[in-house]
């Protein structure tokens, strides 16, 4: 907007109306954002800098905390008591389970991406009228209740379930698999659960992809696997980086698929986060362990943002 | 000239990528519909068909378990959203409306702390600030349930919202101004009225991921303050009864009605 300020013969008391309605704006604009502002700062930020604290006590007998400093909570992330002696001894359990989680959360990203890329590019290359209808088809499960799916995943890999059900009515088994309860359906009930994580931002980038560029690498001899690795596949490199950060993010933390389709007992890092606070009584070992989660994430959550940021300030 | 106007559609089309489509789409609901089929089969052996019948149906709505927990998840959703969408109403406001200024995108970073942070985390920490206000403050009750959904509402009721106000030229708004609109009367009738379609989808995004919530809710209701996926979850560990598909079917059915109604509200250009 051009303000009228701007011109040099405003008289002082155009000036005065002008910095006061500045005043009025900046008053009524904080006064709309303060609600939003105070309910997350406080029950959003809050929470944060308590289990920071919390992470730094000793457990209550009964879950809690005791209000007395201790590095325990970090200590016992590496390292075991032994409960003789008093010696430390290196303990790779934690680590193990934080390990484990990387790893299905990683291989969780690569499963969605290759999965995930094509899916986008189909419907970014149908006309317009069915693209909506497909990005409403893939969005639908995405909203809808996570333990449900991870629920209905059970009824498909149980051992009595629909897919040992086919395999055995088509010949290609004849006792039941076992697949519930292993790292494989974990990684299944993963996959399911997170790719339209995956879809929705690299199909966002291939909407403004520019088909015609795939004219001109044909013109120039690229087959359809050069036109994809060398054309495509580099502009949507914002999406595809969005993407794997909404993978992963989740992923790690993920605590109902492990529960339901691991069956437990193969921990993720947020079962035992979870498990801290219930049965396991040691709210400052699990708040510890939250927090580490946590600057994981921001970490990762800051490497995509620089990552993805590149490409763009390229083009622009 | 027919065959040069072909060309470019050929070139698109991957017919790999295609075969793919069509199979995650299937595999996205192949499980979703199995356990709606299976919830209208009239056998407790949850995976063999006998016969369609709505007898689990009956059994979740007599069922007094299930209607409590269905009775806490509406009341929470419902307030939460509420609450959750008038907060993130004038947060739009304030963050899409007229020049930049410092600490604008401080404001929106804050208002989308909760998607930034595994849900997991959020769950303990607000577990363990809660338990110190509960010891505090000695209230007990949904009061507790209902903020923290509140807190995970706003960011996603913010979304649709904000994006609405993005896409609405302010020139209404300038043209009430000029015509001498206090500025609550130019809200109430000409950026209300305009931004309504963005502030309905807002809430119905809120509703579901109330309605939905697990880890959190797990994490904090008190006794007695069952929600329906705590309820479901319960009911899963105990071992599979068929009631959990009737009344995960229909957690289902208000999911796809709300998300259905949202992008068609989505749709209409303002």
């Amino acid at each position: 907007m051009a303000a009228p300020g701007d011109i040099p013969q405003a008289g002082p008391a155009l000036q005065r109306a002008q910095r006061d309605r500045a005043r009025r704006r900046k008053r009524m604009r904080w006064g709309l954002l303060a609600p939003a502002l105070v309910v997350i700062g406080i029950f959003g930020l809050a929470p944060l800098s308590i289990a920071l604290v919390y992470s730094f006590l000793e457990p209550g007998t009964y879950g809690g905390v005791t209000w007395a400093f201790s590095p325990e909570a970090y200590v016992q992330f590496l390292f075991q008591r032994d409960i003789f002696d008093d010696t430390l001894g290196f303990n790779g359990a934690y680590l193990r389970i934080f390990g484990r989680s990387f790893g299905l959360a990683l291989i969780t990203m690569v499963g969605t991406l290759v999965l995930g890329f094509p899916v986008a590019y189909f419907i970014a290359a149908r006309p317009e009228q069915q693209r909506n209808l497909w990005l409403f088809a893939v969005t639908l499960p995405f909203w809808t209740n996570l333990l449900i799916r991870t629920y209905s995943m059970m009824l498909i890999v149980r051992d009595e379930g629909f897919l040992n059900g086919a395999l055995i009515w088509a010949g290609v088994i004849n006792r039941p698999l076992s697949i519930i309860y292993t790292d494989g359906a974990v990684l299944l009930g993963l996959v399911y659960s997170y790719l339209p994580f995956m879809i929705l931002p690299i199909y966002a980038s291939l909407e403004k992809f520019d088909f015609r560029l795939l004219e001109a690498a044909h013109d120039l001899y690229a087959s359809r696997v050069q036109m994809m690795r060398h054309v495509a596949l580099p502009l949507t490199r914002p999406g595809i980086v969005a993407g794997c950060a909404l993978v992963l993010i989740p992923a790690l933390g993920a605590y109902i698929t492990p529960e339901l389709l691991g069956g437990g007992k193969k921990l993720m890092i947020g079962n035992m986060i979870a498990l801290q606070f219930g049965s396991g009584r040691n709210w400052p070992f699990g708040s510890a362990a939250a927090l580490i989660l946590m600057s994981i994430v921001l970490i990762a959550l800051l490497v995509s943002l620089r990552s993805g940021a590149k490409p763009e300030a390229r083009h622009g | 000239m027919a065959r040069r106007s072909t060309k470019p559609r050929e070139l698109r089309r991957q017919p790999l990528f295609t075969w793919v489509s069509w199979c995650v789409l299937g595999v996205l609901y192949a499980p979703i519909a199995v356990l709606i089929l299976f919830s209208f089969n009239d056998n407790r052996a949850v995976m063999s068909w006998t016969e369609f019948s709505l007898r689990w149906y009956g059994a979740a709505l007599e069922n007094e378990g299930i209607r409590n927990a269905a009775v806490v998840s509406f009341k929470v959703a419902a307030i939460a959203t509420t609450a959750a969408t008038i907060i993130a109403t004038m947060a739009a406001l304030a963050t899409s409306r007229g020049p930049g200024y410092p600490g604008r995108s401080a404001a929106i970073a804050l208002i989308n702390q909760p998607l930034m942070i595994p849900e997991i985390v959020t769950a303990v920490a607000t577990l363990a600030f809660f338990s110190i206000l509960r010891q505090v403050t000695g209230w007990t009750g949904l009061g507790w349930l209902i903020l923290a959904h509140t807190v995970f509402c706003i960011p996603f009721a913010y979304m649709p919202i904000r994006a609405r106000l993005a896409d609405m030229p302010d020139t209404f708004e300038i043209a009430a101004a000029d015509l001498y609109a206090t500025p609550w009367q130019c809200f109430r009738h000409v950026t209300l009225p305009l931004l309504m379609p963005g502030v309905l989808a807002g809430a119905m995004l809120a509703f579901v991921v109330s309605l939905d919530d697990v880890i959190i809710t797990l994490m904090i209701a008190g006794p007695g303050e069952t929600t329906l996926p705590i309820y479901i979850l319960g009911q899963i560990r105990r071992g599979v009864t068929p009631e959990v598909n009737a009344v995960s079917t229909i957690l289902i059915a208000i999911t796809v009605l709300m998300i259905a109604a949202m992008f068609t509200l989505q749709k209409k250009r303002p």
